[in-house]
């Protein structure tokens, strides 16, 4: 249910993974390669993951969104290696019996993945390229003790 | 010694894929001061990984562990 990958996305595959009888709502989220970020254009990201620990790390957001949202059922598949404009990065399927519930779940879901999940991506531009270090929209990058046990 | 496993642009400023600190165990917080005197890697906003799960400054690393710097993240 939770994995890191070198092969294309499928987000019928994933979002399959959670569908059962139960569930009255699949929500499913995929992170897209954004071309221009603040008027400069990217040509391509490379992701490189710690991979056994990142599928730890989504499998622990699991049992987090479990805690929180009893009901839901969730599968995440992130991509690494080369990957061109609008190829998908990540894809987040989150079932629950009501929408309410799927909606906020995956969203709880990509939320964590940016802060405890080991993967980088290394932005290349037309005029050079870097690692991009945390994207939260706070000040710190890094996760603090409540967020990482 | 300890094997220090080392992403993205650690990677790059380690040299390679890993690096080796000559002590058979110590604290994440000398590690980290470790890395960042012998490697003139800025380790501020790096945390540590004890067999893959994050470390905590007073956690003891040995060289039997799996052990690995995570800059900060940027998947999704």
């Amino acid at each position: 249910m939770f994995e890191v990958t070198s092969e294309p996305l499928s987000i019928e595959e994933i979002s399959k993974k959670v569908v059962r009888p139960e569930a009255g709502a699949v929500v499913t989220f995929t992170g897209t390669v954004r071309e221009f970020t603040k008027g400069k254009r990217t040509l391509y990201l490379t992701y490189e993951a710690y991979a056994s620990m990142a599928e730890k790390q989504l499998t622990r957001i699991g049992d987090e969104i479990k805690e929180r949202w009893p009901e839901a059922v969730t599968a995440i598949s992130h991509r690494t290696g080369k990957l061109g404009i609008s190829d998908i990065a990540v894809v987040i399927a989150v079932s629950t019996p009501h929408r309410k519930d799927a909606y906020e779940a995956n969203e709880y879901a990509i939320e964590r993945i940016k802060q405890i999940v080991p993967i980088w991506k290394k932005e290349k531009w037309e005029d050079g390229e870097e690692w991009i270090g945390d994207q939260l929209e706070k000040s710190a990058g890094i996760p603090d003790k409540e967020e990482i046990r | 010694m300890i094997k220090v496993n080392c992403f993205a642009h650690l990677k790059e400023q380690a040299g390679g894929n890993h690096i080796h600190i000559d002590r058979k165990e110590m604290s994440v917080k000398e590690l980290l001061q470790e890395v960042q005197e012998k490697y003139h890697i800025q380790t501020d906003s790096v945390l540590v990984a004890i067999n893959e799960e994050y470390a905590f400054p007073d956690d003891q690393v040995t060289e039997y562990d799996t052990v690995a710097l995570i800059p900060p993240v940027s998947g999704g």
